[in-house]
C-alpha cells in the first residue's frame, strides 16, 4: 500500500454487551487487529444494534437503533464486529425493520455487506489464519446458532484456533446444539432453557478443557454462568482474546500448561 | 373420556413441567436423535436434495397463490368419480357433518387412519359424544388412544412413550377395547407388534366405516393420497363400505408430475426411510364407481379451512401452510427434544406448531401467544425443512405481532427506555458508566435475581461487573495515544 494511502477505514462495533460486561474482547480485537497491521477506530456514539428488540417483537424500536446504527458507521469502509449474531443483523434484521421506511432501507443495503464478523473479517478481508497468537491450554470451541446458520462463519474460527502455537484443541460433542441462551428465550423459558444449558455444560465438561471458546459472548455468559454456578473451573473466552496473546504474554495466568507446549 | 388440550397452560409453564420429567426427556431424546440421524444420511444420498426442497415450495406456493381453482378442480373430479364433496369452514361444521355421515350408517364402531386434522378438529371426541366409537389403526396412535394420552408429534404421536411403557398400556387396556394383549407380553418390539396386530385385526375385519385424512390431493384428478408405514391404512382404505376422508384444503398439489417431487422427500424426511412402505392413492369410487363391488361402495371427501384462510392472509405466515407434516422440524429442534410435544398444547408441536397454532387459531388466546416465543431462534428447523419454510422469519414476525396487539406493555415500555438511551451518545455513556461505578461487582453465586430474570439466575450466575467499560478504556489509552 502506497504510505499515503490511508487504505480501507475500519470501524470497531464493539456491541453493547461486550462495551459493559466484556470490555476485554474489545480490548483483545484492537490489539490483535493492530498487530496485523489494521488500525480501527471506535465512534464513540455507537451503542446496540437493536438485536434484543427485533427478536422480541419490537420492530419499531429496532429500526431507530438501525437508523443509529447506520449515522455512526456510515462513513466507513469496514465495521468489524467481535459477535456473530450482532454482525448479522444489518443484513438479516434491519431490511424488515425498515420496512415502510424507505430511505432507511436503501441505506441499510448499502452499509449492511461492510459489516463483517471478526473472525471472517481476518481469514477473508485480511487472508490470515495464523495471526501469531501462542495459547499453550486445552480448548473447546461452541460454534453458536448465528455464526453457523445466519453469519455461516463455517470453517473459519476452526481454521483461526487450530493455527494457534500451542494450543490443544479439542473438539466439542453435540458442538451444533444450541446453548439454549436465546436472548429472552433465557428469560421467557427459563425451565427449558437450563435443561438445554445443562447439557451443553455437560457436553464442555466432557471435554477436559480449561477453555471453552466462541464468537459471541452473548452465549459464552450463558454455558460459563452454568459452568461456573455449578462449580466447574472451565474459563469462557472470546475467540479473540486467544488470538490475541503471543508468547511474549506467556500461558494466561490462572490456567493449567498443556504439557509440551513451547 | 377422549382427551384434549383445552384449558392447556402458556408454553412456559407446560414446559417447566414436562423438563422436570426425566423419564419423558429421555424417551423424546433417544426418539429424536435416532430419527435425526436416519434423515440426515438418507437427505445426504440425494445429489438434488436442495433442488426438490426448493421445487417443492415453488409447487406449495402456486397452489396457495391459486387454491380456489384447484379446490374446485378436486371437487369436479371426486364427483365425477362418484364421491361426494362436502365443505367445512371450521372444526364444528366438519365434526357434524362427519357424525352426520357415520350416523346416517348406524355404524357404532368404525376405524380410522392416523390423521393429525381429525386430531386438530377434535373428531374422536365429537364421535364419541354422538355415541360413536372411532378406533385408531396407525400403532402410535393406538398407543395414544389406548393409554388415553395425547399426540406428541405428527408423524409418531407416541414418540414420548418408551416400550416398557406401551407394554404397560397393552396389558392394562386393550381388553376393555376388543382383543387383550397376549399373556406374557414382554417389551420386545416384535411382540408389541405382534399383540397390536391381532388387536387391531378384529377392527379392520369388523368395521364398515372408515376415516381417513390424506397427505395429498392430485388436484388434476381428484385423487387423494395416504403414505403410511404401517399398512393399517391400505386396510382401512379397501375394506370399509363407507369411507370418509377429512382433508385440509393445503393438501393440494396441482399434478401428478407435482406429487412425485413431495414423495422424494416426505419418507426421507420424516422417517429416514427411501419410501414409505405404502402409498395408496385413490379417486371417488373408482373408474367403475364402485359396481367392481371392489373398495369402499360410498366415499365422501370433507375440505376443512379450520383457519387456514385465515393463515393465507398473513404475508410472511402463509409459508407454513406449505407444510406436509414430516416431523423434521420438531426431531432437530433442542426446545422440542426437552419439552416433547404436549407443552406445545396443540396436535402441532414443535417449531411447526409454534407458528402454525398462531396462524390458524389468532393470537387472542396467551396460550397460543406463548408459542412464538418457544424458540430459541436457532434456526435448525429452517434447515431441515423439506419446503424450506424459514421458521424464524415466521416467529420473529408473529412476536412482532403479539408486540404491537399491546400484550406485553411493560416489556415494550422497558425496551423503548433501554432503546432511547441506546439512540442518544451521551445518555448511553452515561449509562455505561453508571454500569461501571457499581463495578466490579462480583455477585455471590447462588444469588436469585427478583422479578422476570429470577428464572435466569435459577441455574446460572451472574457476570462479574468489570470496572472499566469498552469506551472507557479507549478513551483512557487509545483516544489520548492518537
Amino acid at each position: 500500500m502506497p504510505p499515503n494511502d490511508p487504505g480501507p477505514r475500519t470501524a470497531l462495533f464493539v456491541t453493547c454487551l461486550n462495551d459493559t460486561l466484556f470490555p476485554g474482547t474489545g480490548r483483545a480485537t484492537v490489539t490483535l487487529l493492530r498487530r496485523l497491521g489494521v488500525e480501527v477506530d471506535f465512534p464513540p456514539a455507537q451503542s446496540c444494534c437493536g438485536q434484543m428488540h427485533f427478536n422480541t417483537g419490537y420492530r419499531k424500536e429496532t429500526a431507530k437503533l438501525a437508523r443509529h446504527f447506520v449515522d455512526t458507521f456510515g462513513g466507513y469502509d469496514r465495521i468489524v464486529v467481535p459477535s456473530a449474531s450482532c454482525a448479522g443483523m444489518p443484513a438479516e434484521a434491519y431490511p424488515q425493520a425498515a420496512v415502510g421506511d424507505p430511505g432507511l432501507a436503501r441505506e441499510v443495503a448499502e452499509l449492511a455487506p461492510r459489516v463483517v464478523e471478526l473472525t471472517e473479517y481476518l481469514t477473508d478481508r485480511l487472508g490470515v489464519v495464523e495471526v501469531g497468537a501462542y495459547f499453550p491450554h486445552r480448548v473447546t470451541y461452541h460454534p453458536t446458532c448465528h455464526s453457523l446458520r445466519a453469519t455461516r462463519l463455517g470453517e473459519r474460527p476452526y481454521r483461526l484456533l487450530r493455527a494457534v502455537s500451542g494450543i490443544d484443541f479439542v473438539e466439542l460433542p453435540a458442538q451444533d446444539e444450541c446453548c439454549g441462551f436465546g436472548g429472552t428465550f433465557s428469560v421467557k423459558n427459563p425451565a427449558v432453557s437450563g435443561a438445554m444449558n445443562g447439557d451443553k455444560a455437560r457436553h464442555v465438561l466432557e471435554t477436559g478443557v480449561s477453555v471453552l471458546a466462541a464468537v459471541d459472548n452473548s452465549c459464552l455468559m450463558n454455558i460459563g454462568g452454568r459452568l461456573n454456578r455449578d462449580g466447574h473451573p472451565v474459563r469462557t473466552l472470546h475467540l479473540v482474546e486467544i488470538l490475541a496473546r503471543t508468547e511474549q504474554d506467556g500461558p494466561m495466568p490462572g490456567l493449567p500448561v498443556v504439557e509440551g507446549a513451547r | 373420556m377422549t382427551r384434549s388440550f383445552l384449558g392447556w397452560p402458556a408454553f412456559p409453564e407446560a414446559a417447566e413441567r414436562e423438563v422436570g420429567n426425566r423419564q419423558l426427556r429421555e424417551n423424546v431424546r433417544r426418539a429424536t436423535h435416532t430419527i435425526r440421524g436416519k434423515r440426515a444420511v438418507l437427505a445426504a444420498e440425494r445429489p438434488d436434495w436442495e433442488a426438490l426442497r426448493d421445487a417443492a415450495a415453488g409447487i406449495k406456493d402456486q397452489v396457495l397463490a391459486n387454491l380456489e381453482s384447484h379446490l374446485l378442480q378436486v371437487e369436479e373430479k371426486v364427483t365425477a368419480a362418484g364421491g361426494t364433496v362436502h365443505w367445512a369452514r371450521d372444526a364444528a361444521e366438519a365434526n357434524r357433518i362427519v357424525t352426520d355421515l357415520v350416523r346416517a350408517t348406524g355404524e357404532r364402531e368404525i376405524v380410522k387412519v392416523k390423521s393429525m386434522l381429525t386430531e386438530e378438529i377434535g373428531l374422536d371426541a365429537a364421535l364419541e359424544a354422538a355415541g360413536i366409537n372411532a378406533r385408531e389403526t396407525d400403532l402410535a396412535a393406538t398407543i395414544v388412544q389406548l393409554g388415553d394420552d395425547l399426540p406428541s408429534h405428527v408423524v409418531v404421536p407416541a414418540l414420548h412413550r418408551n416400550r416398557t411403557e406401551i407394554r404397560d398400556i397393552f396389558v392394562r387396556e386393550m381388553g376393555r377395547h376388543g382383543r387383550p394383549a397376549p399373556e406374557g407380553l414382554t417389551d420386545e418390539p416384535a411382540e408389541l407388534a405382534e399383540a397390536a396386530r391381532l388387536h387391531l385385526r378384529e377392527k379392520f375385519l369388523g368395521a364398515k366405516v372408515a376415516v381417513s385424512g390424506a397427505n395429498f390431493l392430485v388436484a388434476e384428478t381428484g385423487t387423494l393420497v395416504v403414505v403410511e408405514s404401517e399398512g393399517n391404512g391400505r386396510m382401512c382404505l379397501t375394506l370399509a363400505d363407507t369411507l370418509i376422508s377429512v382433508v385440509g384444503i393445503e393438501k393440494t398439489v396441482p399434478s401428478w408430475q407435482d406429487l412425485e417431487v413431495f414423495l422424494q422427500l416426505l419418507a426421507r424426511n420424516a422417517t429416514g426411510e427411501r419410501m414409505a412402505p405404502y402409498t395408496s392413492t385413490w379417486t371417488g369410487l373408482g373408474p367403475s364407481k364402485g359396481a367392481d363391488g371392489d373398495g369402499p361402495q360410498t366415499f365422501h371427501l370433507v375440505l376443512v379451512d379450520n383457519g387456514r384462510t385465515r393463515a393465507l392472509a398473513d404475508p410472511t405466515g402463509r409459508q407454513a401452510l406449505r407444510c406436509i407434516r414430516c416431523g423434521a422440524c420438531m426431531n432437530i429442534c433442542p426446545v422440542y427434544e426437552r419439552t416433547g410435544g404436549h407443552a406445545y398444547g396443540s396436535v402441532y408441536p414443535g417449531p411447526i406448531g409454534a407458528i402454525l397454532n398462531p396462524l390458524l387459531k389468532g393470537l387472542d388466546d396467551p396460550q397460543t401467544a406463548s408459542l412464538p416465543y418457544a424458540s430459541t431462534l436457532c434456526g435448525a428447523c429452517n434447515e431441515v425443512c423439506p419446503v424450506r419454510i424459514r421458521f424464524t422469519d415466521v416467529l420473529l414476525d408473529l412476536r412482532a405481532q403479539v408486540a404491537d396487539g399491546g400484550k406485553h406493555p411493560v416489556e415494550r415500555a422497558a425496551l423503548g427506555a433501554v432503546g432511547g438511551v441506546m439512540e442518544h451518545q451521551a445518555a448511553w455513556k452515561a449509562a455505561v458508566k453508571s454500569i461501571g461505578l457499581v463495578g466490579p461487582l462480583l455477585l455471590p453465586r447462588k444469588i436469585r435475581l427478583p422479578g422476570p430474570l429470577g428464572g435466569w439466575t435459577d441455574s446460572r450466575t451472574v457476570p462479574a461487573i468489570p470496572r472499566e467499560s469498552f469506551r472507557t478504556w479507549w478513551k483512557r489509552t487509545e483516544g489520548d495515544a492518537k
